[in-house]
C-alpha cells in the first residue's frame, strides 16, 4: 500500500499521520506540497489537521481552491480514497467532496480533549477492524468542529448510512451531554456516497502508540492496510 | 556622516519634556551625550530609549542575575543567547526560555498574550531548535475583581490561538488568582525546541561586507515603544497605550518557523535574530555587536506594510514575526528560494562593515550613526538601593483553627479557586499536536517524547507568589525546590531552570529588596540542587499606583527521563496499593493554602526549604522511580498531603482509606500543612520494604497513610468523602465562574 499526505504551508498533524501511516503501512507515505498539481499515484490520499493557509477567512476554505485539491478531486471522483482529518475535514467539506460545513464549537472555543465515538458502519476500508457499534476513545482538537447540515441533507446522509462515527456517552448512548462541540446529530465523521472518502474531526493518529494512552486511532490505519495491502 | 546627523539633530532641537517621555533620566541623557558626542537625533534618541530601557538593558537587575549560578556539565550555552540550551546526550539538546508579556496582555489580552507566545517560539527557532512544547505561568487578580474573568478569557484564549496553529504543543503550565495582580497580571510564557547539538544558531554576525536579510512579515505602526512601556509603571492613561500593543500572526509565524529550518539546514547562515522587543534596532544591534563589527542598514528596502512611515517608526516598530538573519556571501538566492517558497518577505536591506557603527539610511538621508559599544555596552548599570524585609514569625499549628472536618475542609480547598481544577484553561490548548505528549497536564509535570527515541523532556513551571511576597528569599528558593521536585517526580533528572523575573518599580528599595531576596534564595537552591539557570527574563515596573505585584520569580525547569517507559505519573494503578508519605513533617500551616480558603487571611512564614532534604530525598524518590519501586508519585505543595492524595485519587477514580493522623502535629497541620521536601507515592505492598529500606539510607522519614481502595476518600470518624462529590466541587468552579462569576 502507498499513500500521500497532502501538506499545506498551515498543515500541522502532517507528521503525526505519516508517523502513523508508517507505522502501520510499514514504509513513510509520500509528503505532497500543496503547491504541486502533479500527484502521484498512490492508493491513499490524506489530508492532514492543521491550519492549512491560516484560516482566516473560513476553514478550509482557501485550501479547497488550491492546486494540488483540483487533482485530489479529481482523484477522489475516479475512486482513490481520501481521509481527512480535522482541517482535512473542512477542506473536504469545502471542495465539496463531502455535504455540510463544520462551523465554530458551540462553545466558541478551542477545545482539546479525548472523547468517545460510536463506530456507526464498519464495513468500510477505513473501519474494518472496528467492531460494528464499538465505542472508541480518541482525541478532538479544534474550534470549528461542529457538523452543520440541512435537514434533508442529514435525513439523507442516514438514509445512505454515511456517517461514520457519532459523538457517545461510554455504553454507546448518543446524548446532548457526550457531544463536545454542537455537531449535528452528534456527527464526528461522514462518508461520501462510495464510503471512499471519509472526513472526521477526531483526530486517530494521535492515538496509534501505547506511550500516547490509548492505540483505538490505530485500527483506522490498519483497516486500510489491510483493505488496500 | 556624524556630521549630518548632528545636523539634523541642532535643527530638530530636542526639548527636556520629549527626552524625558523617551524614558531616559537627565543623567542618562547626559551619558547619551558623552557616548555620541554631540546632540542625538530625533531617531537616535529613539534607539537610546528602547535600548537603555530596562527591558532590554537589564540595567537594574544585572549586578544580581551575574550572581546566579549558569553553569554544569549539562549546559551547553547559558544565559547571553536567545534562550538557554542543554545536552540531553546522543547529540541532542533542548533550547529553552521563558519570557513575560506582563504589560500588553493586561492592556489587550487576548493579541498581548499571543504575541508572547510567538515571541517566545521565535527565541527558540532562532537557534535552530524546533519547538516541542510551550508552558505558561498566568497570574490573574482576585476572581471577583471586575475584569478578571474578562482578562482570562482573552489570555487563554491568544496563548492557545498562537499555539495550536503553530502546531506546537501547549502541555501545561499554572494560574493564581490573587487580588494583588488585580492591575498587573502577569503572562510569562515558556517555550522549549529540540535541535542537534552541532546545529546551533547564535546571532553574532561575524564578518565584513555580508549581506544583512529581512524576512517574515512586513513592518507596521504597531509595537512603537513597546519595551519602553514595559519598562514603566501603569497609571489612569494605560488603557490609552493599547497601540503600543503588537498584533499577531500565528500563520505567518509557522511560515517563518518552517522556512527558518528550512534554511537552516543548508550552509547559509553567519547568524540569526527574531526582531522582538525593540524590532530591526535591537536585533541589528545585537548581531553586529556579538560579531564584532558594524552594520549599515537603508531602511527604504525594508518591505512595509504601510506607507509613510519615518526611520523612527520603523527602527522601533514591534510588527511580529520578524527575523533578522546575516548570510554568508553569496547565499542570498537560496534564502530567498526558500522564503519564497513559503510566500515570505525576504529583502537584502543592508550589510556588515568594519566601521563599528550603527549606520541608518532613509530616503538617502542618514538618520542614525552611533557607536555600536554606546548602544549594546554603555547602558547605566545601576545598583539600586534596598532594603532587606524584616521576617516574619512563624505560626505554630495550634494557633490556627481546626476545621469542623477534615473531609469537609480537603472538599473546600479543591473547590476553591487556589486549587480548583484548570481544565477549562488547558483544554483549549491543543496539548497533543506533535503525538509525543507522553504526560498530559494535570500531573506533576509535563512530559514530551524526544521524536523518534524512548527519552522523555519533563517540564514544569513554578512559583508561589505568597511564599515569595512573605519572605522573598525562602519563596525563590521553595520556586526552585518545587520545580526542581516536580521533574523528579517523574522519574525525570532535572537538568536546568529558565527564569522569569516578575517584580515591581526597582527605584523604590523594598522592591530592589525582594528582586535581591528572590536572586540569593534562587542562588542558593539552584547551587545545592546542580540545577543551573540557562536562561532568563526580567519584568520590573509590574505596579499601579504604587501597588505592587508579589515578587514572582516563575522558574521553569526541564528534566531529562532515559526511558519514558519507566516514566511515573500521579495517577493511582491498582487497587490494594499502599499510600506512602516520604519526607518530614513539621505541620506548618503559615502561609498556606488552608488559612488561605479556611480563614480567608494569609500570615506568618513561609514554609522553611531544607535544600539537604530535598536532594536527599528527591534522588530517593527518582532512584524508586527508575527501579518500578512505586506505581505512582506526586509532590506535596498546595494544600499539603490531602490535597495530593485528592489529587491522585482523582485522576485515577480510585479511592483511598487513610489512616489516622499520627499525632506529632494537630491533625490538620498534619493533613494540609505544605512542609517542603515531600512526595506521596503508592506502591505494591510486596515493594514497601524495599522504600523503607532506601528511605533509612537516605535518612527521610516514611510515613504510611492508606491503602487505595473505594470510590472515596475514607478516614475514621468521618463519612467518606465520595469521588464523585469531590470531582464535582473541583471540576465545576473554574467553568462556572468563567460563565457567570
Amino acid at each position: 500500500m502507498s499513500a500521500s499526505v497532502i501538506v499545506f504551508p498551515g498543515s500541522n498533524c502532517d507528521r503525526d499521520a505519516a508517523v502513523a501511516l508508517e507505522a502501520a503501512m510499514g514504509k513513510a507515505p509520500i509528503m505532497v506540497w500543496h503547491g504541486d498539481s502533479e500527484l502521484p499515484q498512490s492508493d491513499l490520499i490524506v489530508l492532514p489537521g492543521g491550519f492549512s493557509y491560516g484560516d482566516y477567512l473560513r476553514s478550509g476554505a482557501m485550501a479547497a481552491h488550491s492546486p494540488v485539491m483540483r487533482e485530489v478531486v479529481r482523484r477522489a471522483k475516479a475512486g482513490t480514497p481520501v481521509l481527512g482529518i480535522c482541517n482535512g475535514f473542512q477542506v473536504l467539506t469545502e471542495s465539496g467532496l463531502l455535504p455540510g460545513v463544520l462551523m465554530r464549537n458551540a462553545s466558541l472555543r478551542f477545545i482539546c480533549k479525548d472523547v468517545l465515538l460510536r463506530v456507526e458502519r464498519n464495513d468500510t476500508l477505513f473501519a474494518s477492524q472496528y467492531a460494528q457499534g464499538e465505542v472508541v476513545r480518541i482525541p478532538i482538537a479544534h474550534k470549528d468542529g461542529a457538523y452543520f447540515a440541512d435537514d434533508a441533507t442529514l435525513d439523507r446522509l442516514e438514509g445512505e448510512n454515511r456517517v461514520a462515527f457519532r459523538y457517545c456517552e461510554a455504553g454507546g448512548a448518543v446524548t446532548a451531554a457526550a457531544n463536545p462541540n454542537g455537531s449535528c446529530r452528534n456527527i464526528a465523521g461522514i462518508y461520501n456516497e462510495t464510503g471512499t472518502v471519509l472526513g472526521l474531526m477526531p483526530h486517530p493518529e494521535r492515538l496509534v502508540d501505547p506511550a500516547l494512552s490509548g492505540t483505538d486511532g490505530a485500527k483506522m490505519f490498519a483497516s486500510l492496510v489491510e483493505t488496500l495491502h | 556622516m556624524s556630521g549630518a546627523a548632528g545636523a539634523a539633530a541642532r535643527a530638530q532641537g530636542l526639548s527636556d519634556e520629549l527626552i524625558a517621555e523617551h524614558g531616559l533620566s537627565p543623567d542618562e541623557y547626559a551619558l547619551l551625550l558623552k557616548e555620541l558626542g554631540r546632540e542625538p537625533t530625533l531617531t537616535e534618541l529613539g534607539i537610546f530609549s528602547v535600548m537603555w530601557s530596562e527591558h532590554c538593558s537589564y540595567k537594574s537587575s544585572r549586578v544580581w542575575l551575574k550572581t546566579l549560578p549558569t553553569t554544569g556539565p549539562q549546559v551547553i550555552m547559558g544565559p547571553g543567547e536567545n534562550a538557554g540550551v542543554v545536552d540531553l546526550g546522543d547529540g541532542q539538546a533542548a533550547v529553552f526560555k521563558m519570557e513575560s508579556h506582563n504589560h500588553p496582555s493586561y492592556i489587550e489580552p487576548y493579541q498581548g498574550a499571543a504575541t508572547g507566545v510567538g515571541g517566545i517560539m521565535r527565541d527558540v527557532f532562532t537557534m535552530g531548535a524546533r519547538p516541542v512544547a510551550n508552558m505558561n505561568a498566568l497570574r490573574f487578580g482576585a476572581p471577583e475583581h471586575a475584569k478578571t474573568r474578562h482578562l482570562v478569557a482573552g489570555v487563554v484564549s491568544g496563548v492557545g490561538d498562537y499555539g495550536n496553529c503553530m502546531g506546537v504543543p501547549t502541555v501545561g503550565g499554572e494560574t493564581n488568582f490573587d487580588a494583588r495582580y488585580n492591575d498587573n497580571i502577569l503572562v510569562n510564557a515558556m517555550c522549549v525546541g529540540l535541535v542537534d547539538a552541532n546545529r546551533i544558531f547564535t546571532s553574532a554576525a561575524k564578518g565584513v561586507g555580508l549581506p544583512v536579510v529581512y524576512v517574515g512579515s512586513k513592518t507596521g505602526r504597531d509595537g512603537i515603544h513597546g519595551a519602553t512601556m514595559a519598562s514603566a509603571e501603569f497609571d489612569e492613561a494605560s488603557e490609552e497605550k493599547r497601540p503600543t500593543v503588537q498584533v499577531g500572526d500565528p500563520f505567518t509565524e509557522k511560515l517563518l518557523l518552517e522556512a527558518c529550518l528550512e534554511l537552516m539546514a543548508e550552509d547559509a547562515i553567519v547568524g540569526i535574530q527574531d526582531m522582538g522587543a525593540a524590532g530591526l534596532t535591537s536585533s541589528s544591534v545585537e548581531m553586529a555587536d556579538k560579531g564584532g563589527v558594524g552594520i549599515d542598514l537603508d531602511l527604504d528596502h525594508v518591505p512595509m506594510r504601510e506607507s509613510g512611515m519615518t526611520a523612527y517608526e520603523m527602527l522601533l516598530s514591534e510588527s511580529q514575526e520578524r527575523m533578522l538573519m546575516v548570510l554568508k556571501p553569496g547565499a542570498e538566492p537560496i534564502a530567498e528560494r526558500i522564503f519564497d517558497k513559503w510566500g515570505l518577505d525576504f529583502a537584502v536591506i543592508g550589510q556588515t562593515t568594519d566601521t563599528g557603527n550603527l549606520v541608518v539610511r532613509h530616503n538617502g538621508v542618514v538618520e542614525a550613526d552611533i557607536p555600536l559599544p554606546a548602544l549594546a555596552h554603555a547602558a547605566p548599570i545601576y545598583e539600586r538601593p534596598w532594603v532587606r524585609r524584616d521576617k516574619l514569625p512563624a505560626i505554630a499549628a495550634e494557633d490556627v483553627k481546626a476545621p469542623d472536618s477534615i473531609l469537609g475542609a480537603l472538599e473546600c480547598l479543591m473547590g476553591s479557586p487556589h486549587l480548583a481544577s484548570r481544565r477549562w484553561i488547558y483544554e483549549q490548548y491543543d496539548y497533543m499536536v506533535m503525538a509525543d505528549t507522553v504526560q498530559r497536564p494535570g500531573g506533576d509535570a509535563a512530559v514530551v517524547r524526544v521524536h523518534g527515541t524512548k527519552k522523555g523532556l519533563a517540564i514544569s513551571c513554578d512559583v508561589t507568589p505568597r511564599y515569595c511576597a512573605a519572605d522573598p528569599q525562602e519563596g525563590a528558593k521553595q520556586a526552585v525546590a518545587e520545580c526542581w521536585r516536580n521533574l523528579t517526580a517523574t522519574g525525570a533528572m532535572p537538568l536546568a531552570i529558565t527564569d522569569c523575573m516578575n517584580f515591581g518599580n526597582p527605584q523604590r528599595p523594598e522592591i530592589m529588596g525582594e528582586f535581591v531576596g528572590a536572586v540569593e534564595g534562587m542562588r542558593e537552591a539552584c547551587t545545592a540542587l546542580d540545577f543551573p539557570v540557562v536562561s532568563g527574563n526580567v519584568s520590573l515596573y509590574n505596579e499601579t499606583m504604587g501597588g505592587a505585584i508579589p515578587p514572582t520569580p516563575a522558574i521553569g525547569g526541564v528534566g531529562l527521563i532515559a526511558d519514558i517507559d519507566t516514566m511515573a505519573t500521579i495517577a493511582l494503578k491498582q487497587d490494594g496499593d499502599l499510600l506512602l508519605l516520604l519526607g518530614k513533617e513539621a505541620g506548618h500551616l503559615g502561609q498556606s493554602t488552608y488559612m488561605q480558603v479556611m480563614m480567608d487571611r494569609l500570615a506568618g512564614a513561609p514554609p522553611p526549604v531544607d535544600l539537604d532534604a530535598e536532594r536527599r530525598t528527591g534522588d530517593m524518590v527518582r532512584a524508586l522511580v527508575i527501579s518500578g519501586a512505586v506505581s505512582a508519585v506526586h509532590d506535596v505543595s498546595d494544600g499539603g498531603v490531602l490535597v495530593a492524595i485528592a489529587e491522585m485519587a482523582l485522576s485515577s477514580n480510585r479511592g483511598v482509606t487513610l489512616e489516622p493522623a499520627p499525632g506529632g502535629v494537630p491533625a490538620h497541620a498534619s493533613w494540609f500543612g505544605e512542609d517542603q521536601a515531600r512526595y506521596v507515592v503508592a506502591a505494591s505492598p510486596d515493594k514497601a520494604d524495599a522504600i523503607h529500606k532506601a528511605a533509612a539510607v537516605a535518612e527521610v522519614p516514611v510515613r504510611v497513610l492508606g491503602t487505595v481502595e473505594g470510590d472515596a476518600i475514607a478516614l475514621g470518624g468521618e463519612a467518606p468523602l465520595l469521588l464523585s462529590t469531590l470531582k464535582a466541587a473541583h471540576e465545576d468552579w473554574l467553568p462556572r465562574f468563567m460563565a457567570h462569576g
